[in-house]
């Protein structure tokens, strides 16, 4: 067992857990983030993605304990402080942009990605982004119009 | 104006707020108090006999509670299968057991032989690793033909691998075969409808539950259909009546078909459950759910198709090998029948038909219905061989087609394979088509791919679709061990919000957004007065679930059957209310009217006199205002259309990149475009998936090559085109009240042919026109190949 420390959506935990438990796995059964998904057990499907210190990772590829002392946000942490829908989330409702919802928290973490890199992709550089993000229901046409359509608000926004 | 409420608007979708926060409640979200987890030991071999199992060093792992074998299960039902199959001579389909857990025998990679209950998720892992198996290997059969031909049995104690050898329609043979004999032109073609894994986002969930202090079972799993496994699992696997066992099925995560059947670990879960007194969750891993899901399509099939010089078709002979995997799963055996071989006249005057399938069992997992379920197998031969018909008469693709069209004052029109169309008008499909495709600019385009040194190609092609099931009566003639009704529960509250309750359930489909914007339309109060409870056998009412296109059309059906009997009770209250003759009143907008005067009340006053009945005709009417209607529908429904599709070929590498994708539908009246709209590019990307990418390859030892997302290429964003999809075409459905047809599989019915259609077409213009067919999926390799021979 090995007791993890973390900072999740700007809140301090700490939970113990096996030394194999995934960071996935650990949000998850240990801190009841269940907004995290896990689709596969390759590392391919994306359902998993959160940011780790800002930076989007897929959560199922490092163990809980490395995430010890790390910034971690997940998709319960995306909404505004007021609980309404945060930019992107609000732009996958707008846009029709997820169907059974199962990809879409790792989507919508992928997404705000994106844009903090890349404030105005081309429906190109979305496509090519999202490569490591699968969903079986939408055929991504909307998915990549949410994003669009996040990017354009975000912009005149700043 | 586009609406903004009720029928017809693109309302949100009220269930995404959940998904987006990370609030969904899947299957693998719920933990029940104290659960105990399991892990399935599997087969790693095909086919072999199980000598012996040693479980004595698992058993002695602290975390262990219990190990379960085969042995434990044989006196537990197996798995049953949902449809029989009446064969060509009149003899039912062979139907072999399918335990639970494995019987002395493993037919299948994936086929379980030890259930190992423990603490942790991974302690039952641990544990299972301890467990000694002694299998001797036997040969497998994976090909059908060699199957069929003397291969080894899957079954032995059936004595063949055919499971039925079935002829449609049988008494017209003979006549179909002259036919074809005398015809002036036949084109024939061979072809695979290759082997696909459904591959829903969310991997398979169950947890048992047992309940001590009332004796009732229950099981959370990731279905679509959960009064049907409540059935299933009730009535042929563990003899639990359905008062003592209660299914729910939370949000699910796509299902594709996938999710329509009972398995193995859903009887387990609830099995293990009552006998351990603990709850027992099983989490698929995505590995697993390659090896145990069942597959999709997989039919190998020569079709003839008979023309005179003209171009007019006289008749279609198809013969057909259709893989059923190692077991009957629930619908099997329904798919390259029933779901296939009605569909054989697609758009067109056939005059004569005849479908030959023989379904056959081999060592790999089962296959069962996947998006559209026959019909896309149908479509596919149907179309390609009327692309290469058209290219040996020298007759254009589109022209063709037009010729055969069924007109629209045929309708309603029967076929020679035993539907009755009502409605449809597919000329104008055809129209919408070349312009939303722009047809007429593809010269210029041609010319500009060429200045690339790429290969242009257009590909097209029609469908048609049966949905919507369907008759009870009918269905159960032609073997079905169900009835395919829908059920609807309207319960109105005392303040004037309604409750529906739906036996459909939405595992993506928006139905809690769409189905409340129906009952808005009749009662004309706002949608989010309307609420939509679904997925729980405990509060709805007896229902077949969401599966065949069949939700709005069917379940769609039986809430407006409801809400109808709603305002019939709620007008005779008004009356009372008002003063007048039931006869006289009126509702529209949320309000009751007496014709020619100023008398008026509210639904939300009616609905308070409903349950505060102090001025109320309690000697002729009940208090209260909550009804259900089961509604079985008269017909199926016939969504149909026209698809097109542009790629251009790379002659040097055979890579095919796919420029454009239009799509032309008639789905009658549409509740929600938007949601119309997903629902046509998803299965779109589905059948792009199965013509450019998707296989599910076995090699001949039966292990599953493509059995990980590393080796099953999946589509991801940037395999896919932008498409245009269009529905302004409608022809409103007469075999339901609401007007509509099913859209849930129609873009992966009609979107493979067109592809293939355009690779050929490619190829054909750009000088290698010996290459009449390429096999799905058409990687580089394949079509580098047959532009090489
Ligand atoms: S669960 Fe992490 S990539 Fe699939
Ligand atoms: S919305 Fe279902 S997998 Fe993407």
């Amino acid at each position: 067992m090995v007791t993890v420390t973390l900072t999740v959506n700007g809140q301090e935990k700490t939970s113990d857990c096996e030394g194999r438990s995934l960071l996935s796995d650990f949000l998850r059964d240990n801190l009841n983030l269940t907004g995290t998904h896990v689709g596969c057990d390759t590392s391919q499907c994306g359902a998993c993605v959160v940011h780790v210190d800002g930076e989007a990772v897929k959560s199922c590829t490092m163990f809980a304990w490395e995430a010890q002392g790390a910034d971690v946000a997940t998709i319960e942490g995306m909404a505004e402080d007021d609980g309404s829908l945060g930019t992107i989330q609000q732009a996958f409702q707008d846009h029709h942009g997820l169907q059974c919802g199962f990809c879409t928290p790792g989507m919508v973490m992928s997404a705000a990605a994106l844009l903090k890199k890349n404030p105005d992709p081309t429906e190109y550089e979305i496509r090519d982004y999202l490569e490591g993000n699968i969903c079986r229901c939408t055929g991504y046409q909307n998915i990549v119009h949410a994003i669009q359509a996040a990017a354009q608000t975000m912009r005149a926004a700043t | 104006m586009p609406k903004d409420f009720g029928f017809g608007a693109s309302s949100k979708r009220r269930e995404d707020v959940r998904f987006l926060t990370g609030n969904g409640r899947y299957t693998d979200d719920i933990n029940v108090y104290g659960q105990a987890y399991v892990h399935f030991l599997r087969s790693d071999v095909a086919h072999g006999t199980i000598k012996s199992i040693n479980t004595e060093r698992a058993a002695a792992h602290p975390a262990v509670l219990r190990i379960f074998t085969g042995a434990d299960f044989a006196s537990v039902g197996g798995l049953p299968c949902g449809w029989q199959v009446t064969d060509r001579f009149g003899e039912p389909m062979k139907e072999p057991a399918h335990p639970v857990l494995a019987q002395g025998k493993v037919r299948h990679v994936g086929d379980p032989i030890a259930a190992i209950v423990a603490e942790s998720a991974a302690e039952a892992r641990d544990a299972a690793e301890m467990i000694e198996v002694d299998i001797e290997e036997l040969p497998a059969v994976i090909d059908m033909r060699a199957a069929l031909d003397g291969g080894p049995l899957v079954h032995d104690d059936l004595e063949t691998n055919l499971c039925y050898d079935w002829g449609f329609i049988e008494d017209n043979k003979d006549e179909v075969d002259a036919a074809i004999k005398k015809a002036p032109h036949v084109t024939r073609l061979d072809l695979t409808n290759n082997r696909l894994v459904p591959n829903a986002m969310e991997p398979r969930v169950a947890v048992g539950d047992y309940n001590s202090s009332n004796d009732e079972s229950i099981l959370y799993t990731t279905s679509q259909n959960p009064h049907v496994i409540r059935l299933l699992m009730g009535a042929f696997v563990l003899s639990i009546p359905e008062h003592k066992l209660r299914v729910v099925a939370p949000d699910v995560g796509g299902g594709f078909g996938s999710k329509i059947f009972h398995y193995a670990e859903e009887a387990f879960c609830t099995f293990a459950a009552r006998e351990l007194k603990r709850a027992v969750k099983w989490t698929a891993s995505r590995s697993e759910s390659f090896i145990t899901d069942a597959h999709g399509r997989d039919h190998v099939t020569t079709i003839e198709l008979a023309l005179d010089h003209d171009g007019n078709f006289i008749a279609i002979r198809t013969s057909t090998l259709a893989n059923m995997g190692a077991y009957l799963s629930t619908f099997s055996t329904s798919v390259p029948t029933w779901l296939h071989g009605t569909l054989m006249a697609g758009n067109y005057v056939t005059p004569l038909i005849y479908v030959n399938v023989k379904a056959v069992f081999t060592n790999t997992v089962p296959v069962d219905a996947y998006r559209g379920a026959g019909r896309p197998e149908a479509t596919f031969q149907l179309e390609r061989v009327i692309d290469k018909a058209a290219r040996e008469l020298g007759i254009d693709p589109i022209e063709i087609r037009r010729r055969n069209f069924i007109a629209k004052d045929q309708f309603p029109y029967a076929t020679p394979v035993a539907l009755e169309y009502d409605t449809g008008d597919y000329h104008a499909t055809m129209d919408k088509l070349e312009e939303i495709a722009d047809l007429k600019g593809f010269d210029n385009r041609l010319a500009q791919s060429k200045s690339k040194g790429k290969l242009r190609g257009l590909g097209l092609n029609c469908y048609i679709e049966a949905c919507g099931l369907a008759p009870s009566n009918l269905v159960g003639q032609l073997g079905a061990r169900a009835g395919l009704y829908e059920s609807a529960t309207l319960r109105v509250n005392a303040t004037g919000s309604v409750t529906v309750m739906t036996g459909s359930h939405s595992h993506g489909q928006g139905h809690e957004t769409t189905f409340p914007q129906v009952v808005s339309e009749m009662l004309g109060i706002a949608e989010d007065q309307i609420n939509l409870q679904h997925g729980d056998t405990a509060n709805t009412p007896m229902g077949m679930g969401t599966y065949g296109s069949r939700s709005i059309a069917v379940g769609g059906s039986a809430i407006l059957r409801a809400t109808e009997k709603i305002i019939a009770k709620a007008k005779k209250i008004a009356a009372h209310l008002m003063e007048a003759s039931a006869d006289d009143v009126e509702f529209s907008d949320g309000t009751f009217r007496v014709a020619g005067t100023d008398k008026e009340v509210a639904w939300a006053d009616v609905c308070l006199a409903a349950y505060v009945p102090h001025n109320y005709p309690l000697t002729e009417l009940e208090p209260g205002l909550e009804e259900t209607a089961f509604y079985d529908p008269a017909n199926f429904t016939y969504p149909a259309g026209a698809y097109a599709c542009e790629v251009e070929v790379d002659p040097e590498t055979g890579k095919v990149d796919i420029c454009s994708f239009a799509a032309a539908d008639d789905f009658g009246r549409i509740v929600n475009p938007m949601v119309v709209d997903g629902q046509v590019h998803g299965g779109i990307a589905q059948g792009i998936g199965q013509a450019m990418l998707e296989s599910a390859i076995y090699d001949e030892d039966g292990q599953l090559l493509s059995g990980s997302y590393m080796d099953y290429a999946m589509p991801r964003a940037d395999d896919l085109p932008s498409m245009v999809v269009d529905h302004s075409c409608q022809t409103p459905c007469t075999h339901n009240p609401l007007g509509v047809k099913g859209c849930g599989e129609a873009g992966a019915i009609g979107s493979p042919p067109a592809i293939v259609n355009a690779v050929i077409d490619a190829l054909s213009r750009g000088g290698y026109s010996h290459v009449d067919h390429i096999d799905m999926p058409l990687s580089p390799h394949r079509v580098w190949e047959a532009i090489q021979t």
